[in-house]
């Protein structure tokens, strides 16, 4: 029974982590290529969640509504690149955390008055809901698992795309020496807009499957936001695959920490004390984690070579 | 210089009307409102230190806030009323926990170090919204204010207003002291290039890592000042917007200046309030003024006073 639980957890724990993947890597891309702080990061995910639960209302298809939300999200990023950050990418970094730290009050109050502030129900079709079993006497919610394909197979594509196309070089080369990119004759702040809407589209791949799970509400993005922070800190900044390792960490580690860490503490001191420890320090767990990765590594694990 | 004493003699002693005027024009709303930009006033005064001298981008100065306010609340919580007592637990809290996010944080640069001290905020948050002994997420009442053995009673209003008012007063002039000792020309020195400051013989990390806890600790005071300004203590004192708000105080006001970001809470604040007075949606409105006054008012408001925006 005990190991169901665990394995269960474990799930839950690459479910979560998977979607830290998604906002990670858009935003460690932007951070590598562009040299970018994006704090409105968070809203891009927001964005994405509610664009997706209007267009599932509007077509009455789940997947046409997936795919207008993230065409939407794709553009909303570009557009927020063209009006707003373009202009940032030569300031500090103070500089681009105060701009972008302005776009998230924007964000969350439009969203606010477009649709409201209580939380919003994303429903899900008949064919995603429902339980699998992965192993034996564990039935797992078939959503969570799909979140997790997902997941996996965006992170494949996204390691394609980098590693093995040409788009792929220029982000690369783009992030290594932009001048000389232009002066090969790349469009270079087409190709700047071009990366910040992927990245946006993967944090509203990330809002819109977190839609059916968590609520989805103004300032939604920032609960995320932060722990992405952990993520990008821990793995290194400017690396995906620092990225996806820090992902799967902190997801790990969070919901293991929130699911067992109060019984566990309980065999060590007394329940009343561990009713109260637990959850305090539960949800302190991932910035401990950090705080020790730093300590040994203040680079993270995986530091960037350039950018 | 002198027309610039001269105007900034003029803010002070405006600021030392505002209690009589707001009286007799019967308006006691405005001493409150003022109190709170005087309180935010010695939160952005002290993150100015590292921020403005010191380059440290530290998006956690909420912590302290809620560290300092957290301290008076629990001491009260337990009966213990005493205000140099509370207020001195404030300070030395909000110093220990500064010297432990600092000695980690401070040995990054850059975006890590904008990152890290942005969670470790965020841990306090958390830690304050799951002690449910202390009001978990909904806060907890300070029913007693902070008691000065009947010298001064911070429940007049006026009288507080005039304790916050000297208290800012006395952190500006400290951090004039500070940043014009050996102390600050090192603090100075390893912003503007650091491995110069190295070549010279100075290591910056034990000095940069005072100045942190020197703002840290001078948070925590505004923290506790800032529990006794709303008698409510909630985790919504560490929230991390709280520590851009700070942030943006110093910047529009003028990094690096003395009476900077004073003026930035002032300006600050005041627009929120007229805003929030305006329409329930004023952050849709605040919001992109942000981004302007970040895109295009770089020099900051304490720039627009005769003899520019630095001064040590």
């Amino acid at each position: 029974m005990t190991t169901i639980l665990v394995f269960e957890q474990l799930l839950n724990g690459l479910q979560f982590g998977v979607m830290l993947f998604l906002m990670a890597a858009g935003l460690t891309l932007v951070f590598g290529i562009m040299n970018l702080v994006n704090l409105a990061h968070g809203s891009l995910y927001m964005v994405g969640a509610y664009l997706t639960v209007s267009a599932v209302q509007w077509t009455g298809n789940y997947l046409a509504g997936v795919a207008l939300g993230l065409l939407g999200t794709l553009a909303v990023g570009m557009l927020v690149e063209v009006i707003a950050l373009r202009t940032l990418y030569e300031r500090d970094h103070l500089d681009q955390v105060l701009a972008t730290f302005g776009l998230i009050l924007f964000f969350n109050e439009l969203i606010a008055i477009i649709w409201g502030r209580t939380a919003l129900y994303m429903s899900l079709p008949a064919w995603l809901q429902g339980h699998i079993e992965i192993i034996p006497g564990s039935i797992y919610p078939l959503y969570r698992a799909v979140v997790i394909g997902v997941g996996l197979v965006v992170g494949a594509l996204l390691w394609f795309v980098v590693t093995r196309t040409r788009l792929g070089m220029l982000i690369r080369a783009g992030a290594s020496n932009r001048t000389m990119v232009a002066a090969l004759g790349i469009n270079i702040r087409l190709l700047y807009t071009v990366v910040f809407g992927f990245g946006a589209a993967l944090a509203g791949l990330a809002g819109l499957m977190a839609g059916p799970i968590y609520a989805v509400q103004p300032g939604m993005g920032e609960l995320i936001l932060i722990q992405v922070f952990v993520v990008i800190v821990i793995g290194g900044i400017g690396s995906i695959r620092g990225a996806l390792v820090g992902s799967l960490v902190v997801g790990v580690v969070d919901t293991l920490g929130r699911a067992f860490l109060k019984p566990l503490l309980g065999h060590f001191i007394s329940p009343p004390a561990a009713e109260a420890a637990g959850p305090a320090l539960a949800s302190m767990l991932i910035y401990l984690l950090m705080a020790l990765v730093l300590s040994l590594r203040p680079e993270g694990l995986f530091p960037a070579k350039s950018g | 210089m002198r027309a610039r004493t001269l105007i900034l003699a003029a803010c002070v002693l405006l600021l030392l009307a505002v209690p009589p005027l707001a009286t007799v024009f019967n308006q006691p709303y405005y001493i409150d409102l003022l109190r709170r930009v005087l309180i935010f006033g010695i939160a952005a005064v002290s993150l100015n230190l590292i921020l403005g001298y010191g380059g440290l981008v530290s998006f956690g100065h909420a912590a302290y806030l809620g560290v300092g306010a957290y301290s008076v609340g629990i001491l009260a919580f337990y009966g213990i009323h005493n205000g140099w007592l509370q207020w001195a637990v404030a300070i030395v809290a909000s110093a220990l926990v500064a010297l432990l996010i600092g000695a980690i944080s401070v040995r990054t640069r850059g975006i890590y170090f904008i990152m890290i001290t942005l969670a470790f905020t965020q841990m306090l948050y958390y830690l304050g919204v799951s002690v449910e002994e202390f009001g978990g997420d909904d806060g907890m009442r300070l029913k007693v204010k902070s008691q000065f053995s009947g010298l001064v009673d911070l429940g007049d209003p006026v009288t507080y207003y005039y304790v916050v008012l000297a208290l800012l007063l006395a952190c500006m002039y400290l951090v004039h002291r500070l940043v014009n000792s050996r102390f600050g020309r090192v603090i100075r020195a390893a912003k503007s290039n650091e491995a110069r400051t190295r070549a010279i013989g100075f290591s910056p990390y034990p000095y940069q890592l005072v100045a942190f806890v020197i703002a840290g600790a001078m948070c925590g005071l505004a923290g506790a000042l800032l529990a006794n300004h709303t008698a409510y203590i909630t985790p919504a004192f560490m929230d991390w917007t709280r520590s851009g708000e700070i942030m943006f105080m110093v910047i529009l006001g003028g990094m690096g200046s003395i009476p900077g970001p004073a003026l930035g809470a002032f300006a600050l604040l005041i627009v929120e309030d007229q805003l929030a007075g305006w329409t329930q949606h004023w952050q849709v409105i605040f919001g992109p003024l942000l981004v302007l006054s970040v895109l295009f008012f770089k020099r900051g408001l304490a720039g627009l006073l005769p003899g520019g925006g630095k001064d040590g």
